[in-house]
């Protein structure tokens, strides 16, 4: 059998907070697929297979929590994989789902990424002394800011385009009713002003810890045609992993990340990203990263990707919005926020993003990373004809 | 579709002995678990030698590049090591942030402090350490460093045997691309 | 259906392992490349099944993937399951039909924490897990109704706990093993009435390594391989009022699912961690216990690997058709309380 083409015909999502109360695991997990399933026009009956995705089970103090959820993701009867590939947990939950149509082996796969960080204690789950490790990181901040301080050093771009970003991104999430981090109050200043916590990382440039789920229906061509809403086509997935240390190794500019990168516009007959694509939802849980992700990804030279970023090219209306949603700096449920990214880019392209929708959304990237910037997973999805 | 603070689940009714009493909302379930972990081969070797001030590397049988601390098992090559090697406790910082920000369970850390990529000299990749003996804004790339040890009444089988880094005074080392020291397949 | 054989395996258990998961799975790793010739640079993708909570470590798998060669990286993926659907997430790559090879290891050590408080929190968090009962003590109310409904005898216990330890005596990873007779057994004391220490899994430290292969590939590299005909897996409900226990449905819906019952079973690897399992996936798999040769390595009773024992099986029951030992097997895996979710598998020689 041929590969099969997929894609996306369904996409539900929980309002992101710091601790959704009002629901249990099952509660938060269920609203995310209930919403997917009725965008999709489909009942639990119609799913063949779940994906579930999230990052470590630390998070909530259960572990392997699919075990507890089957009933509540209609799963009973049902083959459900659980996935985890630390950050970039909710693409590659995407991308395995993908699999799953694309072989021909299931006709309507759930794919759906969770985090309810406020269950346990995000920060000490991500500073767990690892054995016989000194312990002086500081959380993820303390890993990637010494990294960020490369490429600013590198690239001689000016101060405060990390404060850019974040504002731009803050800017965005009030134009998407789910984001967690709703500052319609917020300057540029305070975002200047805002303490150091890792410097060169602000407090306003990190992101938040959040509460919430997300949940994408994917499907067959069949299927695809008797959707409800506008579907959006997945041309192509990639996913690379490398040693986070090594000698040689461009911390700044990973190799999995670039030749991931590169092996997904080969894919998607993709020649000029910068062109070719009209919007992109990529992870950058600290500020800096959207300029170097953009380099990386192959939108800006080596060195020129803070060039995007002071010059609004990837702010709402500029020629490559970047993370429209508010990104992972808006909100950031880590076992969803992956497969966020990788929604939202379908939402642009079925031209169901609401009030930040990209106008004339055609192609857009849905990105994600994870570990010591080792794991990324991306995909290209496209508007139906 | 529902909007984004509506509620999905339809409401439950409950039955009318229950309907004053105030519903459980959070459970809290305090757990512990206790692991021994063992170090590995290598890793047990490196601690040892730390009790004596000495610092262990492993070198890759493919690529002859020295990885510090040692895992046991070299990512240039997948196999398991099987040889290591002595590094002197001086080399220099490759990047660096302030952190300004406390961990849970280290309140002997004053704020702020420089956590750094320090790179030994003769080894191909860096690892997280303290510095300090030096202004905060003074750090820089390329800044060389040597370690300051705990007293010996005080070594013991961890890296903790090391306190700090502390600038030695020398010519900082240049540094002008992303990449770290090494290349593959070019011992060092 | 693109044809997909498991061409390669290498597995280690031992009761408890001196050194790091890294350390541990990298010369199964190892093994596996060195059988097939398959490299590295051969490799096109890579899947692995382990759990934090068993590591007592948050993202413990990146720990291990240095084993893999990841420089220059290399397309990968991990499971927080048994290596099992490890396996089954890499056979789903290989029949896009872009991939031609994979490599998958699955691995735990169980030595570091007590098993039994680890799989506590495996649990409904609101209801059950506070109580702290234990994975062995949820098995005993499994086999308490059992015995109780009269599916099982204590006797049918201690025999399937016999057979499997006296086959153990060939198996260089079994963690227990030696002749026993059914009265020896059956005197000895109850752990958790009515399961006694020879009814529960042998808890070992290791992990297993196992190459996938496609079509003329596997043909190349692998004498006899074992073809995965068929491969499906299932889950159940969780809560425990809710389901069966003397049933696993998810696991006659997964052997119906891949047609064990279609021809002659010459040999099944059965994940069966507690005795009263075994006959209980006998019956839900349709297999003809006197015509079919159960678990010949000994199965989980004998040695097993958290996060790695499904991938055993699997690993098991392809070596007796490599060896021609088997023209047409039957591997099993599963994960959660009561059998709750099941993997079956139907391998083949030509």
């Amino acid at each position: 059998m041929a590969k099969q083409r997929c894609a996306v015909i369904g996409v539900g999502q929980t309002k992101y907070q710091s601790t959704r109360g009002d629901v249990s695991m099952a509660g938060l997990v269920r609203e995310a697929a209930l919403r997917a399933l009725a965008d999709a026009g489909l009942e639990w009956s119609d799913i063949d297979a779940v994906v579930i995705g999230k990052a470590p089970d630390f998070f909530e103090g259960v572990m392997t929590p699919e075990i507890i959820l089957a009933e509540a993701l209609g799963a009973a009867g049902k083959p459900v994989l659980r996935v985890h590939t630390a950050g970039s947990v909710g693409g590659s939950t995407a991308i395995v789902a993908s699999s799953l149509i694309e072989s021909g082996v299931h006709r309507r796969v759930l794919a759906l990424g969770f985090e309810k960080q406020s269950e346990s204690n995000a920060m000490w789950a991500l500073s767990l002394p690892q054995a016989f490790q000194t312990s002086i990181n500081a959380g993820a901040g303390g890993y990637f800011s010494p990294i960020i301080r490369r490429y600013m050093a590198m690239s001689g771009a000016p101060e405060l385009v990390g404060c850019v970003v974040a504002f731009k991104d803050r800017q965005h999430a009030l134009k998407n009713p789910y984001a967690h981090l709703h500052q319609p109050e917020l300057t540029f200043e305070e975002v200047v002003e805002s303490p150091m916590l890792w410097d060169p990382i602000r407090y306003s440039e990190t992101c938040p810890s959040s509460d919430g789920a997300c949940a994408i229906v994917l499907a067959d061509e069949r299927a695809a045609a008797d959707a409800l809403n506008p579907v959006a086509w997945v041309d192509a997935t990639a996913m690379r992993s490398e040693a986070n240390n090594f000698g040689g190794r461009n911390m700044v500019n990973p190799a999995a990340s670039s030749l991931c990168a590169q092996d997904l516009y080969a894919k998607a007959g993709i020649t000029n990203p910068r062109e070719e694509i009209d919007v992109a939802e990529i992870y950058v849980p600290f500020s800096w990263y959207e300029p170097m992700w953009l380099e990386s990804l192959g939108f800006a030279e080596r060195g020129q990707g803070w060039r995007l970023v002071e010059d609004g090219v990837t702010r709402l209306g500029g020629d490559l919005p970047v993370n429209p949603s508010g990104g992972v700096l808006s909100s950031n449920p880590i076992g969803a926020s992956g497969m966020v990214r990788f929604a939202e880019a379908a939402l642009q392209v079925r031209g169901m993003a609401g009030e930040h929708q990209v106008v004339g959304a055609r192609r857009a990237l849905g990105h994600a990373y994870g570990g010591g910037a080792q794991y990324f997973a991306m995909w290209i999805v496209s508007a139906g004809d | 579709m529902t909007a984004p603070l509506d509620p999905v689940a339809p409401p439950i009714t409950l039955p009318p002995s229950l309907r004053d009493v105030e519903p459980v909302q959070r459970v809290r379930t305090p757990f512990r678990l206790d692991y021994e972990v063992s170090a590995g081969r290598s890793m047990a070797a490196y601690l040892r030698a730390m009790k004596e001030k000495r610092i262990l590397g492993e070198r890759c049988p493919v690529t002859g590049q020295v990885f510090v601390p040692p895992r046991g098992v070299t990512p240039t090559s997948g196999l398991v090591t099987t040889e290591l090697v002595e590094l002197p406790d001086r080399g220099y910082v490759e990047s660096f942030c302030v952190t300004r920000v406390p961990i849970p369970g280290r309140d002997d850390l004053q704020l702020p402090y420089v956590s750094a990529w320090i790179v030994l000299d003769g080894a191909s990749v860096g690892f997280l350490g303290l510095v300090a003996d030096i202004p905060p804004e003074e750090v820089r790339l390329g800044l060389r460093v040597q370690a300051v040890w705990r007293p010996d009444d005080e070594l013991g089988e961890t890296a903790d045997n090391i306190k700090y880094w502390a600038p030695t005074g020398e010519p900082d080392v240049e540094i002008t691309s992303y990449e770290y020291v090494g290349q593959p397949g070019e011992a060092p | 259906m693109t044809d997909i054989a498991i061409v390669a395996y290498a597995a280690r258990q031992q009761a408890e392992v001196e050194e790091n998961e890294l350390e541990m799975i990298a010369p199964l790793i190892e093994q596996v490349r060195s059988e097939t010739g398959l490299g590295p640079d051969d490799i096109d993708f890579t899947c692995s099944g382990s759990s934090d909570f068993l590591a007592g470590a948050a993202f413990s798998f990146v720990l291990t993937l240095d084993a893999t060669r990841p420089v220059p990286p290399i397309v990968e993926s991990h499971v927080e399951m048994d290596g099992a659907w490890a396996l089954y997430e890499a056979w789903v790559k290989l029949q896009i039909g872009e991939a031609k090879t994979a490599l998958v290891y699955g691995y735990g050590k169980s030595s570091p924490g007590s098993l039994r408080d680890v799989l506590a929190t495996q649990l409904d968090p609101y209801t059950v897990a506070p109580l702290w009962p234990d994975a062995f003590g949820i098995a005993g109310l499994q086999a308490r109704l059992m015995l109780d409904a009269g599916d099982v005898t204590e006797r049918d216990l201690a025999e399937v706990a016999a057979r499997s330890l006296a086959d153990a005596a060939d198996n260089p990873n079994a963690v227990r093993a030696g002749a026993h007779s059914i009265d020896e057994l059956l005197a000895e004391p109850y752990l958790h009435d009515p399961l006694r220490a020879h009814d529960c899994p042998a808890r070992a430290d290791g992990g297993a390594a196992v190459i996938l292969a496609a079509d003329d590939v596997a043909r190349r590299v692998c004498e006899r391989p074992a073809w995965i005909r068929a491969i499906d897996h299932r889950m159940d409900v969780h809560h425990f009022g809710v389901r069966d226990p003397r049933r696993a449905r998810s696991a006659e819906l997964a052997a119906q699912a891949v047609g064990v019952t279609s021809d002659k079973v010459d040999v099944a690897e059965l994940d069966a961690p507690f005795s009263h399992q075994e006959p209980l996936l006998v019956r839900a798999l349709g297999l003809d216990a006197a015509n079919t040769r159960i678990n010949p390595s000994g199965g989980s009773l004998t040695g097993h690997v958290m996060m790695a024992a499904g991938l055993v099986r699997l690993g098991e029951a392809a070596t007796r058709v490599h060896r021609g030992d088997a023209d047409r097997a039957v591997a099993h895996a599963t994960s959660g309380p009561w059998l709750q979710q099941n993997l079956v598998a139907v391998l083949e020689g030509d």
